[in-house]
């Protein structure tokens, strides 16, 4: 019963044909064998507050980044080692009140900072296409866990990539809904005027269900509006009389030569269903990183003054003296990538700076957004590969911070312009430096609140791709229970 | 870490060349007016859940060492 979708599931279970007990019971033991490292905690009899006790939809993993009330949070930090919330994220709230049981929390960047998971204070995940790469991040692990078979689908946080960037190295679907779709209250705060909630799912059905179950406004997130209809389950066919911009400002030549030939293989499918491409210039967004590495950061420096072992969380020395206390308490509590990011937005808000590196980047943020704007004048969507290259091996990167943040070149200009993003499985490739076929991400961006025509043209290129590959072991072959249009994609290992 | 923050900081100068005079800044993506929720009193955390996660929780309060050095 693995191999179901969570959309065949909920079918099933309403069909009466599937106990949606044995079911979850089924996934329990299925995440017991994690060899990732990819879930941080797990239920054992303590879930306490977040138990469903009758489940009647697919079981979910969740982020270790939103609060679970009595149920271990750390968000990947040593900080929050313990640290038990009293109350539950609205997010997670919405899926124990569909009859999602939780099967567990799941591994991450430090408070989101990163691209790798090799962030988090618990250790890197591994993806489990091939155990020596990384699985992307920040939320490596709930990328992990679905493409693992470890769990049907999860929740996680995209603030610059970190949904759309793990899916597409551990070949999923993950979806960045509009800023604002889905409630943050209760999702740990990295830099709050980009971080949004947003599934990741084994294909773009499941996707458009399990928005459908996070959207909504909420009165404990003023910034939160919800979306006008809930989404409906995607069924289009075709491509017909819709336009697909591909930006020329991002044709960069740091993209995988494998990475780039698929790419233009999806195009060309986007045409063969009847899509027209054509390019389009976004001359503001070669500078998104440089804006997103100065608004994030400074948000985030003042979003982590919160963790000064006072009010939840570890505490370390200072046992007389105040000011030390707070001094080793961050000093320990902190890894090497959280305090980078602190120092980088407090010399960025620093009086004598704020106007040439806040001020100038929130400038540039009002740009990017406008170039999007004019661009959807004439086009419906703006594509794009997800990531410049396939998984990279583990420690590959971590030397070179800077190298590290530029793997974010085409996911961050849609979060600095707040509009939906969604990247998809478009085949694989061989990495740059060899070795075994790796999944490859698309990623189509739409209007700020137009999920549901998003879900609905990557549903019908998601048909038309096939892709039916998946890392050995897990239970599931990509999306062969949906009807071919073609002979198929590649076989997995 | 001081020679990796002057290599992040090198490339994010770079939008100090943009002109960007007269161009608002962008501090929220969606357009939202301020509302006032209705002040009607409603439950809140008790004191001894809220104060539960801290480290050294006392008579209702959170302790801290000394403010003033010895």
């Amino acid at each position: 019963m693995l191999e179901l979708t969570a959309v065949q599931a909920q079918e099933a279970m309403s069909a009466g044909e599937l106990d949606a007990v044995e079911y979850a019971a089924a996934w329990s033991d299925a995440a017991g064998r994690d060899e990732l490292n990819a879930y941080l905690w797990r239920p054992n009899g303590d879930e306490g507050a977040i138990v469903v006790e009758r489940p009647s939809i697919a079981p979910i993993a969740v982020k270790d980044i939103f609060c679970t009330e009595g149920v271990p949070t750390t968000a990947g930090s040593r900080i929050l080692e313990g640290y038990r919330p009293p109350y539950t994220a609205s997010a997670v709230r919405r899926l124990i009140d569909a009859g999602a049981p939780i099967l567990g929390k799941t591994n991450m960047d430090e408070f989101a900072m990163g691209s790798s998971n090799e962030n988090s204070a618990y250790g890197p995940v591994l993806n489990p296409w091939d155990r020596g790469r990384v699985p992307g991040g920040s939320s490596g692990g709930s990328a992990a866990v679905v493409a693992g078979g470890l769990a049907p689908w999860a929740i996680g946080t995209d603030t610059g990539g970190s949904i759309r960037q793990p899916a597409a190295l551990c070949g999923i679907v993950g979806l960045k809904p509009t800023y604002g779709a889905i409630s943050r209250y209760g999702m740990i705060a990295f830099a709050s005027s980009l971080d949004q909630c947003g599934p990741f799912t084994r294909d773009v059905r499941d996707a458009a269900l399990l928005l459908a179950i996070l959207q909504g406004k909420d009165p404990c997130d003023s910034t939160s509006v919800g979306l006008e209809q809930a989404p409906q389950l995607p069924d289009r066919e075709d491509l017909n009389g819709l336009r697909f911009a591909v930006p020329s400002d991002l044709a960069r030549d740091e993209i995988e030569p494998g990475v780039r030939e698929v790419f233009e293989a999806t195009l060309a499918r986007i045409e063969g269903l009847g899509g027209e491409i054509a390019e389009v210039s976004l001359p503001h967004a070669e500078h998104g990183i440089s804006a997103y590495y100065v608004i994030a950061p400074a948000e985030a420096s003042s979003n982590l003054a919160r963790y000064d072992g006072v009010r939840y969380g570890m505490r370390a020395g200072g046992e007389s003296d105040l000011i030390e206390m707070y001094e080793t308490t961050r000093a320990e509590g902190f890894g090497p990538e959280v305090k980078r990011r602190i120092m980088l937005g407090t010399y960025a808000l620093s009086s004598g700076y704020y106007d040439a590196y806040y001020g100038q980047a929130q400038k540039v943020r009002t740009k990017i957004a406008a170039d999007f704007s004019t661009a959807f004048e004439s086009f419906d969507f703006v594509v794009t590969p997800t990531s410049p290259s396939v998984a990279f091996g583990l420690g590959e990167k971590t030397a070179d911070p800077l190298a590290m943040y530029l793997n974010d070149f085409f996911t961050v200009p849609m979060s600095l312009a707040g509009i939906p993003a969604i990247s998809i499985p478009a085949g694989l490739a061989e990495p740059a430096g060899g070795g075994p076929q790796l999944p490859v991400g698309f990623q189509i961006a739409a209007p700020a609140f137009a999920e549901q025509k998003l879900l609905d043209a990557a549903y019908a290129l998601e048909q038309a791709i096939s892709f039916d590959a998946s890392p050995s072991g897990a239970p599931y072959a990509g999306i062969d229970h949906i009807k071919r249009t073609g002979s198929g994609g590649e076989e997995g290992g | 870490m001081a020679g990796e923050l002057s290599g992040i900081l090198e490339h994010v100068d770079r939008i100090s060349e943009l002109d960007l005079e007269g161009v608002e800044p962008t501090s929220h993506v969606v357009e939202l007016e301020n509302v006032l929720r209705a002040d009607e009193p409603h439950e809140s955390l008790p004191r001894d859940v809220a104060l539960a996660p801290a480290p050294d929780p006392v008579d209702g309060a959170f302790r801290v060492p000394s403010p003033q050095a010895e």
